[in-house]
Formats: structure tokens, sequence, C-alpha cells
């Protein structure tokens, strides 16, 4: 079991517009690289990326909530 | 006869101050970071009660711990508590506040908000709600400007609603045009057509744009200036009488945000100059303008032809240069006149000496594609001297917040010419520290080394460019 780290804080989001599926549900194939999540920072939205190829299990951060950095995000199953 | 008597009695003059029950006591403060702080600044100054409001994400703010008084607003979440109109009004009535201070951005140009104010009894430091209102309509201030004489960039009269009446502008303004939404802005549903071709195919996306942004698929079509420069004038009216503070030059932008800002714009000559702040002036008063405000334009300078953009109702970011080169506090002479006092100040009172140049410093890593960087300050050392003032709202410990804009500070400097500024920007940039975060400080210390920059020979375009050509390296700064 591997999770994805926020590198900074900000504002987590699962789906990349509030209409959108979120990027991963639970069972879903992970590849490195693949995008999970956006951190909003300061306004600016940025891309939160798996290091790890997998399965993803769940996130572990609600959509829409303040996180910190080092904070856990997601899980993946390797 | 008696009449004749009584009116030897009265005075020369009517009495200009307002009964106690008019001026401003309490001041609330509906704003955050380096903005709040210069209001709380000015506010003391003129003797006023300062009352903070602040979100959760901001309880250890600077401006929290140096106002009278603060009151927690709501979630860190913009849109729950500095863009929230309900919350933020009522928590001014709460803190029996007589006055609000909307600062810039946040809920600084919403009618909604003004009226709010207005109907809540409070007195709000800026126009009156209708006039926020109609100078944030792109279409409406464009009018008012040409009846009050301002030159336009040549384009509709009004709004456009479909792709065949943008095509018949644009066969008489001549390409290349640009198609805006009427309603809006920060650069939303603008888009550049050389041809007729072009146009037809980019307003039908530019009306999508302003729909999905605005709820309004408005447009509007005009002349696209060549090489523009960004020139804005600073003013202040009473609601009958507006003087200017002169002008600043905003060129140097990235991503239409302004990132170095001078007073006065070299590029000018005084006749220009003189049109172009006069023109302000007609038209602030032609509106019963109350409050500071500005003016913004674009210059082609090959034409020496000036044309107005937009009015801000508000004070904006880089106030302080004008204020160094005039000697005036313009956020203090703000809330006196929206207190319902008349101006302080008379046009042939305002004098300008030198040349200002400020500095927005962002929480951002410049080598990175200016990424944010919401860091803790772990230590500051702020360069001092004459002509050298630091607007910022850091103290060692404080953690940057990640829920708001980035900017952290402006460092500003007052030199006896536009050289000795640069100068003198170069060296206060050297004695500033800033550890722990990342900033833009080495974007600066690059502009300030740039030949170009010296010569001061740019316009709005040149400093993407400029970045993208890799002029900005650890080795130049």
């Amino acid at each position: 079991m591997a999770q994805v780290l926020s590198p900074l804080p900000g504002t987590f989001y699962v789906k990349p517009s509030p209409e959108a599926d979120q990027f991963k549900s639970s069972g879903d194939a992970v590849a490195v690289g693949d995008t999970i999540g956006l951190i909003e920072v300061m306004k600016t939205f940025i891309e939160i990326k798996s290091e790890v190829a997998g399965t993803f299990t769940a996130y572990a951060a609600e959509d829409g909530t303040p996180v910190q950095a080092g904070e856990a995000l997601a899980e993946v199953a390797e | 006869m008696q009449r004749k008597t009584e009116l030897r009695f009265k005075p020369a003059k009517p009495l200009l101050k307002w009964p106690n029950d008019m001026t401003i006591q309490r001041l609330f403060i509906a704003n955050r970071g380096e903005i709040a702080v210069r209001i709380i600044h000015a506010a003391k100054s003129l003797g006023i009660t300062t009352i903070q409001a602040y979100s959760e994400g901001d309880a250890d703010m600077l401006a929290v711990k140096l106002a009278d008084e603060s009151v927690c607003i709501g979630p860190a979440k913009a849109t729950e508590s500095y863009l929230n109109v309900t919350g933020m009004v009522a928590a001014a009535i709460e803190k029996s506040a007589d006055a609000v201070h909307p600062g810039y951005g946040f809920l600084s140009e919403s009618p909604e908000f003004a009226r709010a104010i207005e109907q809540a009894g409070l007195k709000f430091i800026g126009p009156s709600a209708d006039t926020i209102e109609r100078m944030g309509d792109k279409v409406a201030a464009r009018q008012a400007a040409e009846a009050a004489g301002v030159p336009v960039v040549p384009g509709s009269k009004g709004r456009i609603e479909d792709v065949n009446e943008a095509v018949a502008v644009a066969a008489q303004v001549g390409y290349p045009v640009m198609v805006k939404a009427a309603a809006g802005g920060g650069g939303k549903g603008i888009r550049i057509a050389d041809n007729e071709e072009e146009l037809r195919t980019l307003a039908p996306q530019a009306q999508q744009e302003a729909a999905a942004a605005f709820g309004d698929g408005g447009l509007y079509v005009e002349r696209s200036v060549k090489s523009p420069r960004h020139i804005e004038v600073q003013i202040v009216g009473d609601g009958k009488k507006a003087v200017h503070f002169y002008e600043r030059e905003c060129s140097l932008q990235r991503r239409r945000q302004k990132v170095w800002e001078e007073a006065g714009a070299d590029c000018l000559d005084d006749e220009t100059r003189e049109n172009l702040c006069m023109a302000a002036v007609a038209l602030a008063e032609a509106v019963n303008y109350r409050g500071a405000g500005t003016l913004e334009y674009l210059y082609e300078e090959s034409t020496k032809e000036f044309f107005f953009i937009e009015m801000n109702t508000r004070i904006q970011v880089e106030h302080p240069v004008t204020e160094m080169i005039t000697g005036f506090d313009l956020v203090q002479e703000m809330i006196r006149v929206c207190g319902g006092e008349e101006l302080s100040v008379s046009q042939d009172q305002v004098k300008k000496s030198g040349h200002a140049i400020e500095v927005r410093l962002n929480a951002e890593d410049p080598f990175m594609q200016f990424m944010p960087w919401p860091g803790k300050v772990e230590s500051l050392k702020i360069p001092e001297g004459e002509g050298i003032r630091f607007d910022h709202l850091m103290y060692e410990g404080y953690q940057i917040p990640p829920f708001y804009d980035s900017l952290i500070g402006k460092l500003i400097v007052h030199g006896k010419d536009r050289a000795d500024a640069i100068s003198k920007m170069a060296a206060a940039l050297d004695g500033l520290e800033i550890n722990g975060l990342k900033t833009t400080v080495p974007l600066h210390k690059a502009l300030a080394k740039d030949p170009t920059v010296a010569t001061g020979d740019f316009h709005t375009q040149w400093l993407e460019p400029w970045l993208e050509a890799g002029n900005l390296s650890p080795e130049n700064t």
C-alpha cells in the first residue's frame, strides 16, 4: 500500500471541476504520472500525480478540504 | 432690508465640517493581507478605531495583531468569508462599525456589498453602489467616458449580440480588433482577430466564454492597440470635485498581473500628460465620484494616442508610488471624503517630485514557473533609508496561508529621477532578506539590471517573451 502525499498546503479536490467525475475511483488502475487530484494553492491549481503504479484504493482526504504539506491524499495498492 | 442684515451675519463660506455624527469613529476592514495593514495605519493616523475582519485561516495575520479589535467572519475559503456579503455586513453591524473599508479585490467592487453597507446605515469607503455598478460595466463605463470627452478605443457603440454586427464594426475601426465580454474582466472572453475570417471564428467562442463566466454573452469589439503601454491616472473625488495625483506606468505585466509599477510615466510629454490627467478628472467629476479611483488607459507611443479602458473604483495595489512622488496619503484622503468631508487639497496643491518604483513581492518560485510557495517566514530583514518603503503582511514566524493570493509585500523606492530610482531599487532589493520562502525578489533583481528596463522602452507584451527567452536565471540576479 502506497500513499500519495500532498507536496504543498492548500485545498484538495478529487475532481477537475465541480460537475466532473472523480479522477479515480476504488478499483481503478493507476499508472505512474496519473493525476489523482488537484491542490489549490494561492489561487493556482496544481495537479497531484501518482509516483507509483497499482490499483486505486480510496481518497484519504475529503474533496474541497484544506490539507497540509505531507498529508496523505489517497492510497494506492501496489 | 431685514433680509440683507441677516445675510451680512452669515459666514462668508458655508461651514465645511459635518456635524459630529457624520464623522467616522469605528472603521471595519473587510479585507486581509498587506492592504488591511495599510488601512489600519491610515485609520490610526486619523484617530479612528480599527476593527479587522478575518477568516479562520487568517487568525494570526499581522492586521489582526495591529487592529484595535477583530472579528472572525467564517472559514478560510474566501467565498465563505471575505466574499460573503451577508456575513461581512452582519459582522460590521455586530461590531458597531460606522464605516467599512473594502480594500482591493474581494468585495471592493461589488455593488451588492456597497449597497448593503449603505442600507445598513454605514459609510462605504468608496463610491456609491450605483457608481461602482456603472463603472464596472465596460459598455456603461465607456459611454460615461465618451460623454465626458475622454478618448476611448474606437469600437462598437454598445453591446453586440451577433457575429455580423461584430464584422460590421470591425470594418469601420480597422483590423486587428479585440473582442471582449461586455461584463466581467480578468481576461475572460478576450480574443484578437486579424481579419474577418478569424473574427467569424473567434466571436462565437468569446460569446460562449463570456456567457459561461458571467452569465451574460454580450460582447464588444474595438481596435487592438499596437504595443500598448498601460498608463493609469490616480484620482480622488469628494462627490462634487475631483483632483488627480498624476499618472503611473504599469506595463511590466505577467499574465495580466502587474509586476513592477512606476510614477510617473517618462514616456509621456507634458502636453499628453496634462491631457491624460485632466481627462481623468473630467470623467470623475461627470460621475460625481467619491473616494479613490484609477482610470486605466492604453497608450500607443508611436501615435501618442491614449485610450480609456476602464476605471477601478477602489484603492489599488500600486498606490504607494503615487504617494511617494506627491507626498499625499491617499488612503487617509479616501477615508476623509467618504466620511463626508470635502477634498483636503486643490489641484494646484498637488505637486510631484522625482520618480518612484514599486515591485510586487509574491510568495512564488520564479525559477519554477512561478509556483506558489506558501512557506513560513523564518527571518526577515527589511531595508531602510530615505526614499525606501516596504508595505507587507509578514513577521518572523508567520506561516503564509495557502488560501489567498500570493502577494506578501511591496518594496517601493523614491529617487530624484528614473535612473536614480532604479539604482535605489537594486540596492534596496539587495538589502531585503526573507528567509523560509521562495519569492519573486530574483525577478526584480534581474529587471533592475536589465538594459531595456533601464531605457524604459517596453510595453505590456514585453515581459512574458523576455521570461520565455530565458532572461531570468540564478546568475543574473
